[in-house]
């Protein structure tokens, strides 16, 4: 039986020299992302911002969106939004936070009640309440920024500390980038938001991870090899299990996004961006070649007499050598 | 690498199986698991999002608790004076504290220390918090402060009272499997699964439901206090409801002649001449001799049934009423009136509390949302399986069948800890499928490498499983930490996820270090092989 093969074996890719390129493309990208944040936003939904959210589905199996606008928007209830979910029947109706404090917001789901009356099914209701909210949105924020530190922890106590830094930079960059897709989309920015950006953290870490992994083996085997070519060796040397991973996690990804239904879309959405398309290029592209940057190595040349203890003082001996970390900038 | 000793190949394979089995009771009826022992009955539950259900948070409301302090502390203030027949003026209420002039210079030392006695220690006496803060502003005037400390003592009493009166409540609405539990210091978490009228929860649990029966006052006119303005100062003005939703005024007297603690027994009943919905009460032997104490005295007068403020009827005493029970009608409708009797019977909130965070799922989303995660699980299997053959060929099955066992762990390990499976728990699940492949790729990646560098074929799988597993441990760790970050800080569904991540973490690590090296160890055993056929 032929087996299938997507990578063959013994690649030789330069991947270093894209460095060049990937480093101020990353950059312009990451800048791009911040400015759309801040210009265009997130969608913050519910759970961040407070408000209800009430997902009905009509009865006759024909949702009139119309009707339905034109009903609510009499109820004096501030800004309303309603957005066809999943099939033809089913709408979500989402009510801005109501002034008035915690009450109001129940009074708000009792005259869309009141309203619709009993031609629709009322499939979910979510009311969250300004404080809630406020406090959904600090610990999601505290959580992103606790399993960042956590994870920066444990990478130094396994590596170097430049290893740990570069990592976190290359997750910054995911993250950055990510919530720049979220912007652009406007996907709702909910609790499960907040968990996809962890997922990612979590998969596009285990993939640098790997990659670091063959670094520190490739950095303690050849001693007298240039930083850049051990680096492309270990690129090269985890290419193919970085595509048969991705390429299962995706198809994974894709059968939630196909059917798993709409609760879960922009979660799947939001992970197949960061995971696949984000996650895999950092790894390789940024986490590896700024180690190069960050010192890892430095001190190495082809014809050093005495191989440099690279792993154990990270620190560079003799800075004035020239190295290749040491021509760029 | 790959030599097992048989003890050791049994252990692997018992534990896989055990935890395996631990996923059997759930696929059978919860009716046919009741009957088995105990030790075989836990299962996972289903999370609100997937069976249908309400979640509610309710918060105690602080502003109301310190008023009740406030005034409490009030009342003891003027106790203690008029007790010691000291002089008094402006005894008030001022922000957080309360106000009391002493009118004789001589009385202030006198009543500084008696005031003082109120302010009990807390906490069993040690650490020196007290209850309240007593101060001499001099010219006679003493403030007494309510600690924070004392309101933070209060607000956990409060909840703590709350919660088995939440239960009574709930438990009467006929609801199964409710969890009522304490979420901070002031919060009260309450789970309904598959209940059809989340309003009447809502309902339910939103009242403080504090009874009283009061007098009417029939010497002024309401109407005279709603247009004026002027509220005689032993009454209340307060409003009774008729069907349609109109208010009429009406003066009650400030003091409770029996209060609703005094109650023993309430149910929803039909009027036996006018066939309304009513409710019965029944009071205990203290509630009834004052009942009919204050029914004998006011024979012809208008007495209020009042709750939570507001007047459900006024009818006239036509007769004293000595057997200590009683009828309510109140324009009720059946719904209503059962409302009110559950309402009764499991008594009055110490305050009252806010619903701050509603989510309710209709039966019919959570159907469908169990589907759509059956889809997609599938679908996301057969697309990995698929791949992992046509990719890895015979070691690719070895893959998949260390994948199954993986998921029918992941299954064994939620039912044992009885873990809820939400929807994003479902999305977790098929992502950890993800990671088990990932486990098993970098191996047979790296015995790929070690073929290509001239070994042997035993040597290379032996050198591509020592080599990946550390790679596998340091990646998945890193995984695990953002998973036990997200079930920290994680609410209902989401927190639903990181469990089933977590646990697949975990799961997918056993397998690898154990399960899959022990198949390809007797594989390699049993066919001795010259080539690796990846």
């Amino acid at each position: 039986m032929r087996l299938l093969r997507i990578v063959p074996d013994d690649t030789k890719f330069d991947f270093m020299r894209f460095r060049r390129i990937s480093f101020p493309v990353s950059a312009a990208l990451s800048i791009l992302a911040i400015v759309l944040y801040f210009t265009h936003g997130l969608n913050f939904g519910i759970d961040f911002e407070g408000g209800t959210l009430i997902e009905v589905q009509a009865k006759s199996g024909q949702a009139n969106l119309q009707t339905m606008r034109s009903t609510l928007g009499t109820l004096g209830l501030g800004e309303v939004q309603l957005q066809q979910f999943g099939g033809p029947s089913d709408v979500l109706i989402r009510i801005a936070q109501q002034p008035g404090g915690e009450a109001a917001q129940q009074a708000a789901v009792e005259k869309v009640r009141g309203a619709l009356g009993s031609d629709v099914e009322y499939r979910r209701i979510e009311v969250v309440g300004p404080r809630v909210s406020g406090e959904l949105l600090y610990k999601g924020i505290l959580g992103l920024f606790a399993a960042i530190a956590a994870i920066l922890v444990y990478l130094w106590f396994r590596f170097e500390w430049q290893f740990a830094l570069g990592a976190m930079i290359a997750n910054v960059h995911d993250l950055v980038l990510t919530l720049g897709f979220m912007s652009v989309t406007q996907i709702d920015f909910d609790l499960t938001s907040i968990a996809a950006l962890l997922t990612i953290l979590g998969y596009s870490l285990n993939d640098t991870v790997v990659i670091y992994d063959r670094i520190r083996e490739m950095l303690r085997r050849y001693k007298r090899l240039s930083m850049p070519d051990l680096l492309n060796i270990s690129i090269n040397a985890t290419l193919s299990r970085s595509i048969v991973t991705h390429v299962t996690v995706a198809m994974s990804l894709l059968a939630l996004l196909l059917f798993g239904g709409p609760a879960i879309h922009s979660f799947t959405a939001t992970m197949m961006f960061g995971v696949v398309l984000v996650g895999t290029y950092t790894s390789v592209f940024i986490a590896s070649p700024i180690l190069i940057y960050l010192g890892v190595g430095t001190g190495r040349t082809e014809h050093v007499e005495t191989p440099a203890p690279a792993e154990e003082s990270p620190e560079p001996p003799k800075p004035s050598r020239a190295s290749p970390a040491k021509a760029r900038p | 690498m790959l030599y097992f000793s048989r003890w050791k190949a049994l252990a692997i394979v018992g534990i896989a199986v055990l935890v395996c089995l631990c996923a059997v009771p759930n696929f059978f009826p919860a009716s046919t698991v009741a009957k088995w022992p105990e030790w075989a009955q836990r299962r996972m539950v289903l999370g609100l999002d997937l069976q249908g259900g309400s979640h509610l948070l309710l918060e105690v409301d602080a502003k109301d608790v310190k008023q009740q302090k406030l005034d409490q502390v009030r009342d003891d203030v003027r106790r203690i004076l008029r007790d010691a027949k000291i002089g008094y003026t402006g005894l008030a209420i001022r922000g957080d504290t309360v106000e009391v002039r002493i009118r004789e210079g001589s009385d202030a030392q006198a009543a500084y220390s008696k005031l003082r006695e109120l302010a009990v220690p807390l906490g069993g006496g040690l650490g020196g918090q007290r209850s309240l803060e007593v101060n001499d502003a001099g010219n006679g005037l003493i403030r007494l402060t309510v600690t924070p400390e004392a309101m933070t003592e209060r607000l956990r009493q409060v909840v703590e009272q709350a919660v088995p009166i939440i239960e009574k409540r709930v438990n009467a609405l006929g609801l199964v499997e409710p969890t009522i539990q304490r979420e901070g210091a002031d919060r009260i978490l309450v789970q309904v699964p598959g209940l059809g009228d989340p309003e009447a929860l809502l309902r339910v649990l939103g009242k403080t439901a504090k009874m009283e029966f009061r007098l009417v006052d029939t010497s002024n006119s309401a109407e005279d206090a709603v247009s004026g303005g002027r509220v005689p100062p032993d009454d209340d003005l307060l409003y009774e409801a008729n069907r349609t939703g109109q208010k009429t005024p009406i003066l009650v007297q400030k003091q409770v002649m029996v209060s609703g603690s005094d109650l023993t027994d309430a149910q929803a009943t039909f009027d036996q001449r006018t066939g309304e919905p009513v409710v019965s009460f029944k009071f205990n032997s203290n509630g009834a001799r004052r009942f009919a104490q204050v029914t004998q005295e006011n024979v012809g007068r208008p007495f209020a049934i009042v709750l939570d403020n507001d007047v459900i009827s006024a009818p006239v005493i036509r007769e004293p009423i000595m057997g200590g029970q009683g009828q309510i009608s109140g324009n009720f409708t059946v719904e209503s009136a059962n409302e009110l009797a559950i309402l009764l019977r499991a008594g009055a909130l110490p305050a009252k509390l806010t619903p701050i965070e509603q989510r309710v799922v209709g039966p019919g989303l959570g159907q469908d949302s169990i589907e759509k995660g059956k889809l997609a699980s599938y679908a996301g299997a057969a697309l990995v399986v698929i791949f992992m053959f046509a990719t890895y060929g015979l070691f690719g099955l070895f893959a998949n069948i260390a994948v199954a066992v993986n998921v029918a762990m992941i299954f064994g390990v939620l039912s044992l800890l009885n873990a809820t499976l939400t929807l994003p728990g479902i999305a977790g699940i098929v992502l950890t499928v993800g990671i088990a492949v990932d486990s098993n790729v970098l191996i047979y990646e790296r015995i790929r490498e070690e073929v290509r560098s001239g070994r042997s074929a035993i040597s290379a799988i032996d050198a591509g499983f020592s080599r990946a597993l550390a790679t596998i441990l340091d990646s998945n760790i890193t995984t695990f930490i953002a998973a036990a970050v997200l079930f920290f800080i994680g609410t209902g569904p989401v927190r639903g996820f990181a469990v089933t991540l977590g646990i697949g973490i975990a799961t997918s690590l056993f397998t690898a270090f154990t399960l899959t090296r022990l198949i390809v160890a007797t594989w390699v055993q049993w066919q001795r092989p010259k080539v690796v056929p990846i």
